[in-house]
């Protein structure tokens, strides 16, 4: 029941992330091909923008969010020793994590 | 159980669907992905550490090798995002049918390295 629920959870998960992610590649995109930066002040200028902070650092959460998903999927169908496994997406949950952290705080400091 | 099964497993002699090979590639472009993501928050880092640091990014993307290298990663995304769309739209049901999934799972592969070649263009 439980692993039922998880399932259709992380299934929801990566179609939901997916939505923003192209959403906001796509935004990106089209700053970066009409508008480009020309100098460090207007890319820091861009960036700092409280929403496009805001939505980046939505961004990076929900695109690790859905690595996790995609990932875990990648480790459950390989890794049918079940020690292995768990140090696989023990580790996985902790780089991404870490990613996570530097993400934002690459953000916050800008 | 039967000691003696047929087992045919000639990686060279399989042949894989068109479907089978949009399938595959969008779940090893999504690993690719992933393993670049810790690159793209350096080289994000660095732009945004001061001007030098924004010139030093510049010029990582002036470098040949590294050229290359993004044109492989906007080809594994634009695979990635092609394939993750159609699969949207296969959960709302539309091209489902075997006909239709076949053309979808050929316009990604073929789009995927139309995108790259737009890529390659704007890049060098």
């Amino acid at each position: 029941m439980k692993k039922a629920v998880s399932g259709l959870r992380a299934w929801m998960v990566q179609r939901f992330t997916a939505l923003y992610l192209l959403a906001f590649f796509l935004f990106s995109l089209l700053h970066f091909a009409f508008a480009p930066p020309d100098s460090y002040q207007s890319w820091r200028t861009w960036v700092t923008a409280p929403a496009v902070l805001n939505a980046t650092a939505l961004f990076f959460i929900l695109l690790l969010l859905h690595a996790w998903v995609g990932l875990r999927d990648v480790a459950m169908d390989y890794a049918r020793s079940l020690p292995l496994r768990v140090t696989l997406l023990a580790t996985l949950a902790l780089v991404l994590t870490g990613l996570g952290m530097w993400a934002l705080q690459i953000l916050l400091s800008a | 159980m039967k000691g003696r099964r047929p087992v045919f497993f000639d990686l060279t002699q399989i042949e894989m669907p068109v479907g089978a090979v949009t399938s595959i590639t969008h779940r090893v472009t999504g690993i690719l992905l992933a393993f670049c993501l810790p690159y793209l928050l350096y080289l994000l880092q660095l732009s945004l550490q001061g001007p030098d640091g924004y010139k030093s990014v510049i010029s990582i993307f002036d470098r040949a090798g590294f050229k290359s290298l993004v044109l492989f990663f906007i080809w594994a995304l634009a695979h990635h995002l092609l394939a993750g769309v159609r699969h949207l739209l296969s959960d709302i049901d539309t091209g489902s049918r075997l006909h239709t999934a076949r053309a979808s799972a050929w316009f990604v592969n073929c789009g995927a390295v139309a995108i790259a070649l737009l890529g390659a263009g704007a890049l060098w």
